[in-house]
Order: C-alpha cells, then sequence, then structure tokens
C-alpha cells in the first residue's frame, strides 16, 4: 500500500519486448531437436531409422529407377551379356518396357480391344461418381448416391457384360406356358403380388397399418422390375464374358462389389445379432459364424471346384458371379462384427432415451444409435475395406485372372522371360496397391476427423 | 456396384445357361458356336497369353485345330484357364469340351478319374539343370546334392523314387512357385534344379547366366502329355484324338500349311485321303471331310507347331528329341488314315 505513492519505484508501461527464442529450440533445428533427438532412447533409435532406411531407400531408387532399362521390344532388352543381351554382366534392376507391353492387359485383362471404350466409359463414371460423394463440401448428395448405387451398378453391368440377358421365367410350370420373356414378366409381376400380400397379411398379424409397409414393397419390387428389365434390353453392345475380363478392372468389379454389399448386409446381420427376436438373432448368429469360420479360399474353391459337381450335368453357373457372391457373403460377416461393435460401444442410455421419445426400433437405430455407432467404427469398417479389397487377389487361385492373376499368368511369356521380370512386375503390383490402399486410409483418417463432434 | 444380388437373380430367373453335355458333345458344340478349351494358367510354350492376350502354344494349338476340324475355323475356341487342381473336375462337370493343360497321362487318370486321353502331343520327362562348374556329367554322381524343385508336385516324388533305387544321398528345397525355385538356384541356395524338361529350358531364360548351366542326359520320369476328354463320348473322343494324328500325318507326308492347297491335286493316294480329296473320314467323325485340310491349313503340320512354339528359333530353343517323328528316330507315330 505505502508503495503506491513512492516515486522510486518503477512502473512499467509496456511489455518488455519478447526475445528470440535460442537458435536450437526453432526452426528446422528445433524440430530435429525436440522429435528427433529429444532424449537419448529417441536418438538411438532415431539412428537406427536413418540407418534402416538408408539400407532400403537408395537400393530401391537404383534398382526401380536409376539402373532400370525404360525401353526396349523384348527380354534382349533387359537381358545382359551373358544372357544374350547387351547390358553388362551383373546388371540387376527393373525392366519397365516389359510392364508397359502388358499394361493393356494388366489393367483390361483380355478385354476385346474394339470393346474397351465400354470399360473406360464404366472407370470414368465410377470416379466421377465416387469423387464428389466422397466430399463433403459438394451438395447433391442424395441424387449422388442414386446415381452410384443405382444408375451405375446397372449401367456398368450393361456396359461391362453387353447386357441382354435372357429371362424366361421361373413360376408358372412349363407345361402351362412355354418359357419367353413374356413368361417371365407374367412371373415377376406374380412374385411381386405375392410379396406384397405376404408382407400386408403380416403387418395386420402384428397390428400394424400395412399400408406403408406394402407400398415399400410395391416400390422395391418395382425398382428391381426396373433393373431387370433395363438389363434384358438389347442395347446393340457385343456380349464379353467373363472369362475375357481381367486385370485390374476384374479386382476392381470384386472389391467394389465386396464393398458395396458388405456395409449393408453387414449392418442387418448386426442388427439381427443383437435383435430380441430369437429366429432373426439365431439366423444372424449362424451366418456370421459360419462365414467367418472359414477362410476365403475354402469359399473359392467351394465356389469353384465343388459347386459345378452338385449342379447338373452341364449346367454351368459364372465364374466371376460365383466368386463375386463368395466374396460379398464372407466380407459382410466381417462387417457386421465390426458395426457390432460399435454398437455395443454406445452407452445403453442412448437406447432408453431414443425409447423414451417415442421412437419405435427402426427410428431410434436410424437416428441414434448408427449415427453414432458408425462413427465410432469407421477405422474398423475402412480396415474391413483394406483388407477386403487385397483379398481379391485370391480369385487367382481359382482361375480367374485378376490384376494379380494377370501379373503371374504374364510371367510364362518367354519373349520377356529374363531374371528380373517376376521382380518387377511384383514392385508394380504392390505400388498400384499401394496407391489404392493408402488413399482409403488416409480418407478414413479425414472422415473421422471431420466427424469428430465428440467429447474427447 | 450392387451387381451380386440383381446378377444371382438374373442366373436364377434364366435358370442357368444348360447345354447338356452328356453324351453327344460334338453336337453341343456345333450348337453353341464353339469349343470350351481348358488351358494352364500359363506355361511358357504350351499355353500362355502373349501381351495382347491372345494365347499361344502348343496345347493352345491343338485345341485351335479341333476348331478348324468342326467349323473350318481355327479362331472358334474359348479358353479357361484352370489351376492343377480344378482342372479335373472343370472337365467332369462339363465346363469345358476338351482339356488341353500339359496334362501326364498315368493309369489312374485315364481309369478311376473317368478320363480320356487322346494322345500324346509332347513326350516330356523329368530332368535335372547343374552348374558346370560343379563338373557334373550325370545324375547318377548327384550325391550328396541339395535339389531345388516345387512343393507338392510329382516332382519331388520322382526325385525320392529315383535317389533311393540308386542309393544316393540327397536334400530338397521346395518353393511353393516356379519364380522362387528358379530364384533359389540362381542364388546358389542349392546344388541342382529339377522339373520338366521343358520347364527347365523355359526356366533357364530367368537365370542369371545361362551359359553356366548344363541339363544332365538323363530323364528320371515319363511324362506323356496330351489332350483329355471325359470317358463316355467316344465321337468326341475320336475327333480329339485325330485331330494330333492329322497333324502328325500331315508332317510325316510332308503337308504343311504353305503347301496343303497345292498338295490336294497330289498324285499320292495317302496325301489325298489326309486332305479329303479321296475317301469320307470326316463324315466318320461326324465333320466335313476337308477336315484335315481344315487344321493344316490353319494350324500348321506338328512340325511346324512345334517349331512356332518352342522350335530353335524360340526363346525357348527346344530341340525335336524325344518329340521327332518315329521315322527320325523320335516317338511321334500316328495311326494312318484310311
Amino acid at each position: 500500500m505505502a508503495n503506491t505513492n513512492n516515486d522510486v519505484s518503477f512502473v512499467r508501461s509496456e511489455l518488455v519486448q519478447a526475445s528470440a527464442p535460442p537458435s536450437g529450440e526453432i526452426g528446422v533445428v528445433g524440430w530435429i531437436r525436440k522429435n528427433l533427438f529429444s532424449s537419448p532412447s529417441n536418438t538411438i533409435l532415431t539412428l537406427i531409422g536413418l540407418f534402416l532406411l538408408y539400407l532400403v531407400v537408395p537400393g530401391t531408387l537404383n534398382w526401380g529407377i536409376f539402373d532400370a532399362v525404360w525401353s526396349g521390344e523384348n527380354r534382349l532388352a533387359c537381358a545382359t551379356v551373358a544372357q544374350g543381351g547387351e547390358l553388362p554382366d551383373g546388371w540387376k534392376a527393373a525392366c519397365w518396357p516389359y510392364v508397359g507391353a502388358y499394361l493393356k492387359l494388366f489393367i483390361y485383362g483380355r478385354y476385346p480391344d474394339a470393346e474397351l471404350w465400354r470399360v473406360n466409359l464404366v472407370l470414368i463414371m465410377f470416379f466421377v461418381g465416387l469423387i464428389p460423394l466422397l466430399m463433403p463440401s459438394i451438395g447433391f448428395k442424395r441424387e449422388n448416391l442414386i446415381f452410384m448405387l443405382g444408375i451405375f451398378p446397372v449401367a456398368s453391368f450393361v456396359l461391362l457384360s453387353g447386357g441382354n440377358l435372357n429371362f424366361n421365367g421361373f413360376l408358372i410350370p412349363e407345361a402351362i406356358m412355354a418359357p419367353s420373356s413374356f413368361k417371365f414378366w407374367i412371373d415377376f409381376i406374380l412374385l411381386s403380388l405375392i410379396i406384397c400380400g405376404l408382407v400386408g397379411v403380416y403387418m395386420k398379424a402384428t397390428e400394424t397399418d400395412p399400408k406403408q409397409a406394402v407400398t415399400l414393397a410395391a416400390i422395391a419390387m418395382a425398382v428391381i422390375g426396373v433393373i431387370l428389365f433395363v438389363m434384358s434390353v438389347d442395347f446393340g453392345l457385343v456380349e464379353v464374358e467373363t472369362e475375357l475380363w481381367g486385370g485390374f478392372v476384374m479386382t476392381l468389379v470384386i472389391a467394389v462389389t465386396g464393398i458395396v454389399a458388405a456395409l449393408p448386409l453387414g449392418i442387418l446381420l448386426a442388427l439381427g445379432r443383437r435383435s430380441d427376436m430369437p429366429a432373426v438373432s439365431l439366423f444372424s448368429v449362424i451366418f456370421i459364424e459360419f462365414w467367418r469360420g472359414i477362410p476365403l479360399i475354402t469359399v473359392l474353391f467351394m465356389s469353384s471346384v465343388m459347386l459345378p459337381l452338385f449342379l447338373p450335368d452341364g449346367v454351368t453357373f459364372d465364374k466371376l458371379l460365383r466368386a463375386l457372391i463368395g466374396v460379398a457373403l464372407f466380407s459382410s460377416a466381417y462387417m457386421a462384427e465390426v458395426v457390432r461393435g460399435g454398437m455395443q460401444a454406445i452407452p445403453k442410455g442412448q437406447y432408453e432415451g431414443a425409447m423414451a421419445v417415442g421412437l419405435n426400433y427402426w427410428q431410434s437405430m436410424r437416428m441414434i444409435i448408427l449415427p453414432q455407432a458408425l462413427k465410432i467404427v469407421i477405422p474398423g469398417i475402412v480396415n474391413t475395406f483394406i483388407g477386403l479389397f487385397k483379398d481379391t487377389t485370391l480369385v487367382s487361385i481359382i482361375g480367374l485372372l485378376d490384376f494379380l492373376g494377370m501379373i503371374n499368368l504374364s510371367h510364362s511369356d518367354s519373349n520377356w522371360a529374363t531374371p528380373v521380370q517376376a521382380m518387377t512386375s511384383y514392385l508394380f503390383c504392390a505400388f498400384v496397391f499401394f496407391i489404392f490402399c493408402f488413399g482409403m486410409a488416409r480418407y478414413s483418417v479425414f472422415m473421422e476427423d471431420r466427424l469428430n463432434t465428440s467429447h474427447r | 456396384m450392387k451387381k451380386t444380388i440383381v446378377s444371382a437373380l438374373g442366373v436364377a430367373a434364366m435358370g442357368v445357361t444348360a447345354f447338356g453335355a452328356s453324351a453327344a458333345t460334338l453336337d453341343d458344340i456345333k450348337a453353341k458356336g464353339f469349343v470350351q478349351c481348358g488351358v494352364s494358367q500359363g506355361l511358357p510354350g504350351f499355353s500362355n497369353p502373349d501381351s495382347a492376350g491372345n494365347w499361344t502354344g502348343i496345347d493352345v494349338d491343338l485345341c485351335r485345330g479341333v476348331a478348324a476340324a468342326v467349323f473350318g475355323d481355327a479362331t472358334k475356341v474359348k479358353y479357361t484357364p484352370l489351376s492343377a487342381k480344378e482342372r479335373f473336375t472343370a472337365l467332369q462337370s462339363g465346363e469345358i469340351d476338351v482339356l488341353s493343360r500339359n496334362t501326364t497321362w498315368t493309369a489312374t487318370r485315364d481309369t478311376t478319374l473317368g478320363l480320356n486321353f487322346a494322345g500324346v502331343n509332347y513326350y516330356d520327362g523329368q530332368g535335372f539343370m547343374v552348374r558346370h562348374d560343379l563338373g557334373v556329367k550325370s545324375a547318377l554322381e548327384l550325391s550328396g546334392a541339395s535339389i531345388c524343385t516345387n512343393t507338392g508336385t510329382t516332382t519331388e516324388l520322382n526325385v525320392a523314387d529315383y535317389f533311393r533305387a540308386n542309393k544316393l544321398e540327397y536334400e530338397i528345397v521346395a518353393f511353393e512357385k516356379a519364380d522362387e525355385v528358379v530364384a533359389a538356384y540362381d542364388a546358389g541356395r542349392c546344388d541342382v534344379y529339377t522339373t520338366d524338361q521343358s520347364g527347365l529350358y523355359a526356366q533357364r531364360l530367368k537365370l542369371t547366366n545361362p551359359a553356366d548351366h548344363n541339363v544332365l542326359p538323363e530323364i528320371i520320369s515319363k511324362e506323356p502329355l496330351g489332350p483329355v476328354v471325359r470317358q463316355g463320348d467316344d465321337q468326341w473322343f475320336n475327333l480329339v484324338k485325330w485331330t494330333h494324328n492329322a497333324m502328325v500325318n500331315a508332317e510325316e507326308l510332308g503337308i504343311t500349311s504353305a503347301n496343303a492347297e497345292a498338295m490336294k491335286t497330289s498324285d499320292n493316294p495317302a496325301i489325298r485321303r489326309v486332305l479329303g480329296t479321296e475317301g469320307e473320314f470326316g463324315a466318320a467323325l461326324g465333320v466335313g471331310n476337308d477336315w484335315a485340310f481344315n487344321i493344316i491349313s490353319q494350324v500348321g503340320n506338328y512340325a511346324e507347331v512345334f517349331e512356332r512354339n518352342v522350335g530353335p528359333d524360340t526363346p525357348l530353343a527346344i530341340s525335336r528329341g524325344t518329340n521327332d517323328l518315329w521315322s527320325k528316330g523320335g516317338l511321334q507315330y500316328a495311326p494312318p488314315i484310311r
């Protein structure tokens, strides 16, 4: 108190100019000191890391880029003198002209040259539809989703295979009506009526208003009808059998089908497994445990080797379709468990709160539980997707020539046979797979950050 | 792509495509308009696609020959690449019409598996490759050697049989894929590389120093490779069998793809019978009388097929050896067309 009037006192009227931090604490040097050499153990780890990088990176770059051969017509371009070529003995590096010569096969498989525009169109549609869907800042999500899940699959099916499916009918016995596409549509309308009737009867039995559910069933059947109709129209496209499909396009077809089928099926199975209805719950448990209990290789082998033995003599069933069904069911079981994990992490209060405000089961799941549960398990979902994407390479053991299958097949071409042939193609394969998987992983990180509204 | 469910429904609705594969394979093939041919998942010179995606090889040419005989058009073939495990099921279930996939003719396969081998289009056998500097001239000097081979194949069993019979010591170093076996042998992890002889020539191209290695003269197993069909359809069996025979006969008679047209007017009755200007041999097989002419003019005789796919001018550079005509000291012998 006494000091207030003391003239000797010194009161600063402005803040001291902040002096620059010591040079060792800022900029690159500071970052390095703080992050790489902050403690003795950290220093040791950094040095070990640098040494490992030194071991791997220069060698890989030399092998893949600096010493590599970039042009040539056949194996002699990548052969040393001892192998009949002109490169110095002891040369070992990538042989890129071989990948160049096979690039078309690696990407499109044996799809006919004249029809390649169809594959390109599908790829363009895929990326044009996917990219805005993935960017939250772009609007029209609903229209975009309808395009990607409704129009794109049908269009790509018609484009890739040629469409013009031949339906013969399935319901009325042949004795009454000869098989024809007309009969198919009559059968289909009958089936739709039966399904709508069943839904109505069920709703009546559970004492709810059947109107809404029946309308929903009718719309669903109408959509299926339109899809089937489009697939049966002759657009004048040449038919391309699936045995000519291959390469990276086939990898994408299998992966995308698996991913798109796995998520909704997995959510339904997860809901089913947690359901109070014993029949639904038991079915879900059996389904999930069955598909999780057998390896994917077994599923593929069964579909490719055993299934034909069970079918009547001479009846064939498209091999790719068999693999697609197997992959989709297999991955949906895994997805179900991931989603169930998310649902179990939601506090009970959320379920009870949803009930308390008068939401019924589907409303509470759709508006309260699933949005939170799915958000929690994004890493798990993307993990499953990445795993599925890489697992598609297993189809090469049943003779489907996916990306890796095509690469293995190309090793048998003696025109390009050199000691570095296999390594070059595997390096290329690893690079392509890495780009796609890394892209998925980064997108998952982005979505996690964006949806992180929470309480952490 | 929600394609799975939709197309599953489509297939269910179509009642799946059915070809009655029962008795008359030939009629079914004529009806559907192409031959469905089972091939390997890539074996150099036998069945492998080139960089344009076209299948080539000795086994592939046999299928093209069959298509030429049936349709007069060697391009009417569709190929199904099959793994070793699924090849017989694919044939039995009717997924393919003929299996032309470097398949060894054995008693078990011919009898209990319900298959018929329609001839031998390549006589193979298991051989050994060693480094020059090992100084080994015969397989009998290989005692104590470490041997690189593929896992789970008959090559491993053949080695065991051979070395036990000759009371030699050995050690197997086995790998899953052919590329790994070659890489290991090249890196010196074993002294000997063994596989079918045709494979040795193909894999030799992947060695750092091909000239430092040589193939030993011993062949320790018999591997007659040929096309296979289902039992119970003799007409189809005959057609595949005589496709191969026609190619061998053509070589013997000097008919090539280049001179087949001119040879039609030849005075030699044997040549005239092959080319269909005399006799009704095609009708007996259920195809046109110019069947052999179509095979030879579109695919070539056996020598042409051999030279084109594995012969000295190809990277494989395999000599005819046992696959030469019987008249030249080889084993290729075809019954006459008469």
